[in-house]
């Protein structure tokens, strides 16, 4: 066996037993996410207040590991901040998807979110990964529209 | 079956991926290695014989058309085809099946009250050419659903076709369950009721010895990437008495004999089914390997491959939260093992295989529906090639043997 595995305890921990998944009863702003590559779908839930700040949020729905588990640590990160700080959140988490790497601060700020930086070096489970940031940065930026919700695709972008 | 006398160790000699590295490449129904022949009877090809074939009147354009009809007799003869017309090369077996519901189903004047019976098991290769030519002419698809064993009936077939049914589609072994189907007992059943029965042999080809006479079937696709000639190269047989009839799928250059502004005159089969440039390469490549497995004997490619299945099943059985999709029978697999393990997801499981250095699919493997139809939205699968290794299906059955530690269960 290969003793160097991607499948660390914390990934594996927030996949097993997410905080996070859940129903959210009082959310007020909800979006799908579809990865049709995988077939993974997530409900992104959120309760913003008048404040603009992320009281609670949740997801729901069904996928691989790296799917759950990253979702799950977006929600530790965002829950008690603005949604434009959960917006700069997210496209750190993109960027550093996408582009590999990010400075020692910014992986500071992304938490137990940055040990999934290695994703970038595996094209197949990228989807995976930015399912749920990418579902939640849709939402934030407007672009699914809350009154005629349309699922957010992996293959949009 | 007596046992295989396939020298394996040698037979691996020949494939250059399987000798570059210490990958465990299990994922062969998807596609094939190459053995060093078939790269050299393409690169001959290249190097002494190309040019446009059939249109020039020089030497080097008779060698090219010499080789591209050789490929087709070879391939005719392979698959007991009662000539080499019969035989149209395409780029797959998708290419072939897409021509077969267009050019068939407008001969056959498809339309409104016409039903189109596909088995549930289709690649999706067999399924979209037929909801396409549904959506277009108002004609039905229906389902043929197999059972969870994975097996299919002549009463199934029975019960499922009705007067309207016109054209049958089915894969004489599926991509996912690995079970082969009686093929010849359904197209009895087909032309009693006046239907016409298509049948996606590109996962049997490889597998088992091919007989489209016995088999009665009106046409029969299959792609020459997964019989270990390259990629690009596919086949359509068609009996003559539809393929003399059909409008051409694709058009333009070697499609016809006269054209004038008003007036056209197709050319005679095969030449009208293959419009442009051909791929002789691919057919010269095709040829090579068909040379090269009926050199190992088809009885013995059969007989490595079911050792092989026989060995990996037993061994993923023992496995606790393992489950194998399909039949419980080795002989029902033809090398092809899709399984699930209780509570991972696929994509994380032929991850952490990658991780080990094995390679195997994920996913629905171009059968969603089917998966739908078995309640399990995805699934990993293992396929064999005889050029496999009881070593290679030990480091498997190891590193699968260990996936739930690893994702975090206690066992």
């Amino acid at each position: 066996m290969n003793n160097r595995t991607f499948y660390n305890e914390v990934l594996t921990e927030h996949n097993l037993h997410p905080a996070h998944k859940h129903e959210l009863e009082d959310a007020n702003m909800t979006c799908e996410g579809l990865n049709p590559s995988c077939g993974d779908d997530i409900w992104v839930h959120l309760d913003v207040d008048d404040n603009g700040i992320i009281q609670k949020g949740a997801f729901e729905g069904d996928g691989c590991a790296i799917s759950q588990a990253s979702a799950d640590m977006m929600f530790d990160l965002i829950i008690g901040k603005t949604k434009a700080e959960a917006l700069r959140l997210a496209d750190l988490f993109l960027k550093m998807i996408k582009e590999g790497h990010l400075s020692d601060e910014e992986m500071e700020e992304l938490e137990e979110a940055a040990s999934l930086q290695d994703i970038a070096h595996m094209p197949a489970r990228v989807k995976c990964a930015v399912l749920g940031w990418h579902t939640l940065k849709e939402m934030l930026t407007g672009e699914a529209d809350q009154a005629n919700p349309q699922p957010v695709s992996t293959e949009d972008k | 079956m007596g046992q295989s006398t396939i020298d394996v160790k040698a037979v691996r000699k020949e494939f250059p991926v399987l000798n570059q590295s210490d990958l465990a490449y299990l994922d062969n129904s998807a596609t094939v290695q190459k053995p060093q022949r078939v790269l050299d009877a393409v690169t001959h090809y290249y190097q002494t014989e190309n040019a446009n074939p059939f249109r020039g009147l020089y030497d080097l354009s008779v060698a090219a058309t010499d080789a591209y009809e050789n490929a087709r007799q070879k391939v005719a003869d392979f698959i007991h085809a009662p000539k080499k017309q019969d035989i149209i090369f395409t780029r797959n077996a998708s290419e072939s099946l897409n021509l077969v519901a267009y050019s068939m189903g407008r001969y056959l004047k498809i339309g409104k009250g016409d039903e189109i019976l596909v088995s549930i098991a289709e690649h999706h290769s067999n399924m979209l050419p037929w909801r396409m030519l549904a959506e277009q002419t108002g004609a039905t698809v229906r389902y043929l659903n197999c059972h969870k064993d994975g097996s299919l009936t002549v009463d199934d077939l029975k019960a499922a076709m009705t007067p309207n049914t016109r054209i049958v589609a089915v894969a004489e072994i599926s991509n996912v369950l690995g079970r082969a189907w009686p093929i010849a007992d359904f197209a009895k059943v087909c032309h009693e009721q006046g239907a016409v029965i298509v049948v996606d042999g590109a996962q049997s080809v490889p597998h088992t010895k091919i007989d489209v006479t016995a088999m009665d079937c009106d046409f029969f696709a299959f792609s020459g990437h997964k019989m270990y000639a390259p990629m690009g190269i596919g086949v359509l047989y068609g009996k003559s008495e539809w393929l003399n009839k059909m409008p051409p799928f694709m058009t333009g250059g070697e499609t016809i004999d006269i054209v004038t502004t008003d007036r056209i005159v197709w050319a005679e089969v095969p030449h009208r089914f293959e419009a442009g440039t051909v791929n002789v390469g691919g057919a010269v490549g095709l040829a090579e390997a068909i040379d090269f497995m009926e050199d190992l004997g088809l009885d013995q490619i059969e007989a490595r491959e079911l050792e092989l299945t026989t060995y990996a099943m037993e061994r993923l059985k023992a496995i606790p939260h393992v489950h194998i999709i399909g039949a419980d029978e080795p002989e029902n697999h033809h090398g092809i093992l899709a399984f699930s393990i209780d509570g991972v997801h696929p994509h994380d499981i032929t991850t952490i295989l990658s991780e080990n250095k094995i390679a195997v699919r994920a996913g629905h493997h171009c059968a969603e529906p089917l998966h739908h139809y078995l309640g399990v939205p995805s699934t990993t699968r293992a396929s064999l090639s005889f050029y496999n290794t009881r070593e290679e299906i030990d480091r498997l059955a190891d590193a699968v043997g260990q996936i739930r530690k690893e994702m975090g269960y206690d066992e």
